[in-house]
């Protein structure tokens, strides 16, 4: 498997609330999860976990990447054995240059996995060509990160980071949120440019919209910190059309 | 009075003894000036207002802390600039270390010479900014340095100086206890860089005189040596004439005490003056006062005070920033921001930013900050595979970025942004 969840159970750390209650998800190399759910069940707090965000405790359960035990590692260790988040919410840091950050970053990924760290020369050829396709200029890259970027530059800004660092398991926090039209297919294209057999992705999203463009392999429901359906693509146009309602009934 | 005790004997103390240095009629008259002042003042005791933050005991004190020399085999900062080289050991000039006191468009001489000649343009400066800037705060600390200093330039800015003029300042004796005078006269029009680098000595006293005509502009870039053990008072007086231009920026690195003072006196309309300065600490033995005094006294001036300091592990950092603007000087814009970087709970900064304005169409405004490092950023590097170390690097030279901005000179300040780095890998 590329991911492996089993029985994860999560609190928050500072304060006795249970927020995932026994997560069991199993993505298999080179297909696409998507994962809806209503507000506030958990599925952030799961994207965070997974790349090791303080301020949560693991009470139960594992998560392993090909084998790899996810849980034991630091944030940059899992982004180094290519697991990858695109925020929901990305961060704005003044002060770092948005070139600057990404560099550092695939070549700290790079010396991680004991590979030659890319000449500065090989670097921005690689960057300005793949920003270009999610229409980001040069203006963004030389601008601190995310600083003054909008809601969907944020976005498009989140996937040109994925397509530089190439991780094996892409995580997208609602990613179509704040996009427009014309947007959500720049980055739909994006996503399905990097799609191959040996990476998998899980896309969390509130919208069909985006599961138009980026086909699913496989759809979960989850509510209150479980999964609590897994379907086909099907699955997602019967919340598009009908809502939770439903689904929460027939489980409940 | 108590009070009074404590700053008559402090003073008494620190005087008994002391012989001033002869020189020309005008060099012994200004000492003896400047002699007169100290007593009248007084020297500064920690219950003085404007020692608040800052016990000066160790800078006043007759006989000086030891220092030991911080031996370390990094290259000499600013290594690749073409500049003319001015080497002092222990506050005294080393002819056969430095290069020829010789550039095109300025005249460069030894203070002592200058000092000892009858007639010299050194005159009408020394001791002459130091005396301007006693009002409306006493600094008693410089008055004390233009009585006792025997070393330091004068320099005389006739045009462009293409090459940057580099004081460096060795420390070789851990008993060296130095004051260093320096004036620098830039003519209407001219222009000059002055780098001073390295811990000068054990003690250090200095005072940079700055004459800036119309049209002039002075570029200064300082690097605070590494000795960790050092201490240091100085003084920065300034007055700028119209159209001019004043940079200061000052880097600290380490050093048990350090007070810098800059004092600017806005005369000329349209004039520009820039103080910033950043500052790395890292132990309970560390502690950093920036001193600053920006006057405005004619239309359309510019001014800004940019301070970062990044405080670790129970250092101590200090803003005294003040900007006066005079009845008049009109559509002044000041701008004034002091900010620390608190990498843990012991560290402590502690900031007082002052307005004074008597005209009424000026646009001012200051600020203060301590924070940590930002966590959601941290963890966002971190998610990228940015190892926590390099992150909080990164993070903490984004926060000094904007003092480090203020130096027009990329290769500079990209000089000094390296030895940050690499003082933030050795301090973990
Ligand atoms: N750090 C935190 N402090 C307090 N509550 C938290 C924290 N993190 C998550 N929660 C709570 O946990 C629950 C799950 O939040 P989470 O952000 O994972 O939901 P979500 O499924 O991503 O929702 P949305 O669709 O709105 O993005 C919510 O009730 C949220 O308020
Ligand atoms: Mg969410």
């Amino acid at each position: 498997m590329m991911l492996e969840i089993k029985g994860l159970k999560v609190k928050l750390k500072e304060e006795d609330k249970q927020i995932l209650k026994g997560v069991d998800l199993s993505i298999a190399p080179g297909t696409v999860h998507a994962i809806m759910g209503p507000n506030g069940s958990g599925k952030s707090t799961l994207s965070y976990v997974l790349s090791g965000k303080d301020g949560y405790e693991v009470t139960d359960g594992s998560a392993m990447l090909e084998g790899a035990d996810l849980l034991d590692m630091d944030p940059e260790a899992r982004a180094a054995a290519g697991l990858f988040l695109a925020f929901q919410y990305p961060v704005e840091i003044p002060g770092v240059g948005n070139m600057t950050f990404l560099r550092t970053a695939v070549n700290a990924q790079r010396k991680a996995r004991g590979e030659a760290e890319l000449s500065a020369g090989e670097f921005l050829k690689i960057v300005r060509e793949k920003a270009k396709s999610l229409k980001i200029d040069a203006d963004m890259l030389k601008r601190p990160v995310n600083v003054g970027f909008s809601g969907g530059e944020k976005k498009r800004n989140e996937i040109l980071q994925m397509a530089m660092l190439e991780p094996k398991m892409c995580i997208l926090d609602e990613t179509d949120s704040g996009l427009d039209v014309d947007a959500m297919k720049l980055v739909a294209e994006g996503v399905n440019a990097l799609r191959s057999k040996g990476r998998s992705f899980l896309v969390i999203t509130h919208y069909q919209r985006l599961l138009d463009h980026i086909k699913p392999d496989v759809v979960h429901i989850m509510a209150d910190g479980r999964i609590i359906k897994t379907g086909g693509p099907e699955l997602a146009l019967e919340v598009e059309n009908n809502g939770y309602a439903d689904i929460l009934a027939e489980v409940a | 009075m108590a009070l009074a005790k404590l700053k008559t004997d402090t003073t008494q103390a620190r005087l008994a003894g002391l012989v001033l240095p002869k020189g020309a009629g005008w060099a012994t008259a200004a000492r003896a000036d400047a002699l007169a002042r100290v007593q009248q003042m007084g020297l500064p005791t920690k219950r003085d207002e404007y020692w608040r933050y800052t016990d000066p005991a160790s800078l006043t004190v007759a006989a000086a802390p030891e220092a030991a020399v911080f031996v370390n085999d990094e290259t000499p900062l600013f290594d690749a600039v073409d500049r003319i080289k001015i080497v002092f050991v222990d506050g005294v000039f080393d002819a056969d270390a430095s290069d020829d006191l010789t550039g095109e468009n300025v005249q460069i001489e030894r203070l002592a010479d200058a000092m000892a000649r009858d007639i010299h343009w050194a005159k009408d400066l020394y001791g002459v900014l130091e005396t301007r800037s006693q009002t409306p705060v006493e600094r008693p600390l410089a008055a004390l340095n233009t009585a006792m200093a025997t070393d330091g330039v004068v320099i005389r800015a006739t045009g462009d100086v293409a090459r940057p003029i580099n004081l460096i300042y060795l420390h070789a004796d851990p008993k060296s206890d130095v004051a260093l005078h320096n004036l620098v006269k830039v003519e209407a029009g001219a222009t000059v860089t002055l780098l001073e680098t390295g811990p000068a000595a054990a003690r250090l006293s200095k005072v940079l005189e700055v004459d800036v005509a119309d049209g002039g502009a002075f570029h200064h870039v300082r690097a605070q040596g590494r000795d960790h053990e050092r201490r240091a008072v100085t003084h920065c007086f300034s007055r700028i004439g119209a159209d001019s231009t004043f940079k200061s920026f000052t880097l600290t690195f380490n050093g048990v005490l350090t007070r810098n003072e800059c004092v600017i006196e806005i005369v000329g309309n349209d004039a520009v003056a820039h103080v910033a300065g950043a500052c790395v600490g890292d132990g309970g033995d560390f502690h950093h006062d920036d001193t600053v005094f920006v006057t405005h006294d004619a239309l359309n001036g510019e001014s800004r005070q940019v301070f970062k300091k990044v405080l670790r592990n129970g250092a101590t950092g200090v803003f005294q920033g003040k900007i006066l603007v005079k009845a008049g000087a009109q559509k002044t814009d000041g701008y004034q921001i002091s900010q620390s970087l608190l990498l843990d709970d012991d560290s402590q900064f502690l900031a007082k930013p002052e307005l004074e304005i008597y005209a009424d169409d000026v646009a001012c405004s200051h600020g203060s900050t301590s924070g940590a490092i930002d966590e959601d950023a941290l963890f966002y590097l971190r998610s990228r595979g940015v190892p926590i170390d390099e992150a909080r690097n990164l993070l903490t030279l984004s926060f000094l970025a904007e003092a480090l901005d203020e130096i027009a000179d990329a290769a500079l300040a990209e000089d000094l942004r390296d030895r940050l780095e690499g003082w933030l890998s050795r301090h973990r």
